[in-house]
């Protein structure tokens, strides 16, 4: 193969000269998509008239940004990375990362002062410096307190990457204390006061947690049994009516009714599992999705037992264990029993350590059964399903323990969800709820207990997070209502892991036999969305 | 127990769909036996080694193992029956690492004689052991192949099925996999049946042996007749010994 090579290809260029013709490119394809988006506008006028009205200040802005964007990035950012990965020729060390260069001691210790001072004059900011002022100085103290917090973890990073299960566990252990301890001690705080920080014992924690939990129990379908599911919230959806429908009409305990409503998703994973044994993949995919939907339609015509889509409303609460109750009518009201303060907090805690518990319980089940015959059996079933009735594994009961064991973590999710709710209606229960728990088990690398768990996290924490960006308003104008963007994030924020981490968050796969020790297997040794 | 048949096949038809790939085969093996099967492509050997495990079913014609008949059993039935596979294409466990796959392989007994068994899958093939946390998927084809021997062998087995053992493998590695079939079969008394496109290195190890032409068995006889014979040298052998 004959090359022919012109003189002036044998010339790099520098990155800067490449940054310039980049940046130049970029700026042009941004001009040619945004100049009918963003140069012009078309409005109403008064008297109802089409009007166009032109933004080229804006537009101008946007097109130079995209360039000055491209052109750093190509000139500064790609050597500077490029270069973080080329080790020093004398030491044979990679040179100093960018968080060595970021977290360094100085620094951590000015900003410890600083968190220091700005809390102790916080009251007396405002009459210094004036009101405007000392919102940015609050601001400032933010920060401080988030780089502190994040050079603590990033000093221990070794202890806490040993540790993590354990660490986590604690953290998760104590976050509703340390949660209402720090905010309810701080009235100033935008999530001030004990309510403000219930919120965040409910809306991230509680909230969060059910969402591992069905993440937990819809990886044991799909990522160790390699069973494409997109309708998991059926189990949800009927775990939740279970509780609710016997609850309310026969009054019975949530502690018999929990396990019973995972009984009840159980058999219906089975029922669910014996049409669809001999599909796979995405034949599989769309009957589970039409099961889904139908669960859902059941819900909302069987108007006489479901009360349709006006859902099923005062489902009573769970009591601790029957000892105690949270309803301040009943006469062991847990105040009264304890002889302490009524309030609402006691509720709210207890539901977070118990959907704690229960998730726990499913990791503690799913790392079990991964060491038991019947877990091996399903890892084999996503490899090969041939290889595995030519090893003698029985695929038929294989694949329904992993239907119905999915489908029970999932009734047992549904049924604290209603307990918790209060209330249900098959609206929480459509196709987008079986798609974001199948999002969380991608993104967190199918079969990985702690990447699902971060998945969750990052996820439905993330959008609860989006609702809070009150501040964003202060750039956007007061129309702005992140709210709105949560989809679009949420969409985009997928998009980038599924590329930069195909495998998800956590590719690693734990081995369950070994020879004499145990050895951690690389990434690429669980599945991943391309190839 | 030496000589007793351990496998009978008998009239065996087999269909894909209206086609008919398997025309009425008589096969036997007996206790002890190394027994090949060789044909041209599209001859029907890997439809008779799947049929044998119930995946295509036999349409008429029986399959009876160690006086069981096991034509219309299920499949995973038929294994626990105590016959193991390494089938077409190997078929391992890809992301699972070298020591789970031989671990599914003693799913049956539900890992009882585990320990030793593994030992003695190393012994055979010590490369395995080098390999034992990697990935099945990342193994060479050579380890690929004697991964899906050792796990059909975890499974304590009274008859081995080898589909095309020597596929795609360098001649060396098909030596060594080769030697490995012999030596099981003189010290354990493994009975072996084996489907190979490799006529030449096949007959030489086998003690009987089949020809399949078009679904149907046109010859038999021991693995020296058939090497002389002069149409098996004509239709497999000449153009070079493999």
């Amino acid at each position: 193969m004959a090359v022919t090579v012109s003189p002036e290809s044998d010339v790099v260029a520098s990155p800067v000269q490449r940054g310039l013709k980049e940046g130049f490119y970029a700026g042009a394809i941004s001009l040619g998509l945004f100049v009918l988006f963003i140069g012009l506008k078309t409005g109403q006028n008064i008297s109802n008239e089409l009007v166009v009205t032109t933004r080229w200040g804006l537009l101008a802005g946007v097109v130079v940004a995209t360039a000055v964007g491209r052109f750093l990035y190509v000139a500064y950012g790609q050597p500077f990375m490029a270069n973080q990965k080329i080790a020093d020729v004398a030491t044979g060390l990679l040179p100093g990362s960018v968080a060595s260069r970021f977290f360094q001691v100085p620094w951590f210790i000015a900003a410890v002062i600083a968190a220091v001072l700005l809390f102790v004059f916080n009251n007396s900011l405002a009459g210094w410096v004036g009101a405007e002022p000392a919102g940015y100085l609050q601001f400032l103290r933010a920060l401080a307190i988030i780089y502190v917090l994040a050079s603590v973890i990033y000093y221990f990073r070794a202890f806490i990457h040993a540790n993590f299960t354990k660490l986590g566990i604690a953290a998760l252990v104590l976050y509703p204390i340390l949660v209402v301890a720090v905010l309810s001690l701080n009235a100033w705080s935008i999530a001030g006061g004990l309510q403000g920080s219930l919120k965040w014992v409910d809306n991230f924690g509680i909230q969060i947690l059910i969402y591992v939990m069905l993440a937990w129990g819809l990886n044991i379908v799909v990522g160790l049994a390699g069973l494409l599911d997109l309708g998991y919230v059926a189990f949800y959806a009927l775990g939740a009516y279970a509780y609710a429908l016997l609850a309310t009409h026969f009054g019975l305990s949530f502690w018999i009714l929990l396990p019973a409503a995972g009984a009840m998703a159980a058999l219906w994973g089975v029922l669910l599992g014996f049409p669809v044994l001999r599909l796979r993949g995405d034949y599989l995919a769309i009957v589970t999705l039409a099961f889904g939907e139908i669960i859902r339609l059941v819900l909302i015509n069987w108007r006489e037992v479901t009360n349709g889509s006006a859902g099923i409303s005062g489902i009573p609460k769970v009591s601790f264990f029957g000892l105690m109750s949270f309803n301040v009518s009943d006469s062991n009201y847990i105040a009264k029993v304890l002889h302490i303060a009524q309030s609402g907090a006691y509720y709210k805690i207890f539901l977070y350590y118990l959907i704690l518990g229960l998730c726990l319980l499913t990791a503690f089940v799913t790392i079990r059964l991964r060491r038991l015959p019947v877990g091996r059996a399903w890892e084999a079933l996503r490899e090969d399903e041939i290889a595995c009735r030519s090893l003698g594994i029985n695929t038929t009961t294989t694949k329904l323990t992993a239907f119905a064991t999915g489908a029970m973590f999932g009734g047992f999710a549904g049924s604290f969800f209603a307990a918790r709710q209060g209330f249900v209606s098959p609206e929480s229960f459509v196709f987008l709820e079986s798609a974001i728990i199948l999002a969380i088990v991608v993104l967190g690398g199918m079969g990985s207990l702690v990447g699902i768990a971060v998945a969750a996290m990052v996820m439905i924490g993330g959008t609860e997070a989006l609702r809070e960006l009150d501040f964003l308003k202060q750039i956007f104008g007061p129309d702005f209502t992140p709210e709105l963007y949560r989809m679009l994030l949420f969409g985009m924020a997928m998009v980038i892991v599924m590329l930069w981490k195909p495998r998800g968050f956590v590719g690693s796969r734990e081995p369950t036999a070994f020879l004499k020790e145990r050895r951690a297997v690389s990434s690429s040794f669980t599945k991943e969305g391309h190839g | 127990m030496a000589g007793t048949t351990l496998l009978d096949i008998k009239g065996v038809q087999t269909y894909y769909g209206n086609i008919r790939a398997l025309n009425g085969v008589d096969v036997h093996v007996n206790q002890g036996e190394i027994v090949a099967l060789i044909g041209a492509n599209g001859a029907g050997k890997s439809t008779l080694m799947m049929t044998i495990f119930g995946a295509p079913r036999a349409r008429s014609g029986s399959i009876t193992f160690a006086g069981t008949d096991i034509t219309q059993m299920p499949t995973h039935e038929i294994a626990r029956m105590r016959i193991a596979q390494s089938p077409e294409g190997r078929r391992i466990f890809p992301r699972m690492t070298v020591m789970e796959n031989l671990q599914m392989g003693a799913s049956l007994d539900n890992l009882k004689h585990y320990d030793e068994d593994v030992e003695k899958v190393f012994t055979l093939f010590p490369r395995l052991k080098e390999r034992v946390a990697q990935r099945g998927g990342t193994l060479s084809g050579g380890e690929q192949q004697m991964l899906s021997i050792g796990r059909a062998l975890m499974a304590r087995p009274k008859l081995l099925l080898l589909d095309e053992p020597s596929l795609g493998l360098a001649p060396l590695i098909v030596k060594q996999i080769f030697d490995a079939i012999r030596e099981l079969n003189r010290t354990q008394g493994l009975t072996v049946f084996l489907v190979e496109q490799n006529a030449f290195g096949a007959l030489k190890l086998a003690t009987r042996g089949y020809v399949m032409v078009n679904g149907n068995v046109t010859m038999s006889g021991t693995g020296k007749e058939l090497l002389a014979n002069p149409e098996v040298r004509a239709a497999y052998l000449e153009g070079g010994h493999h």
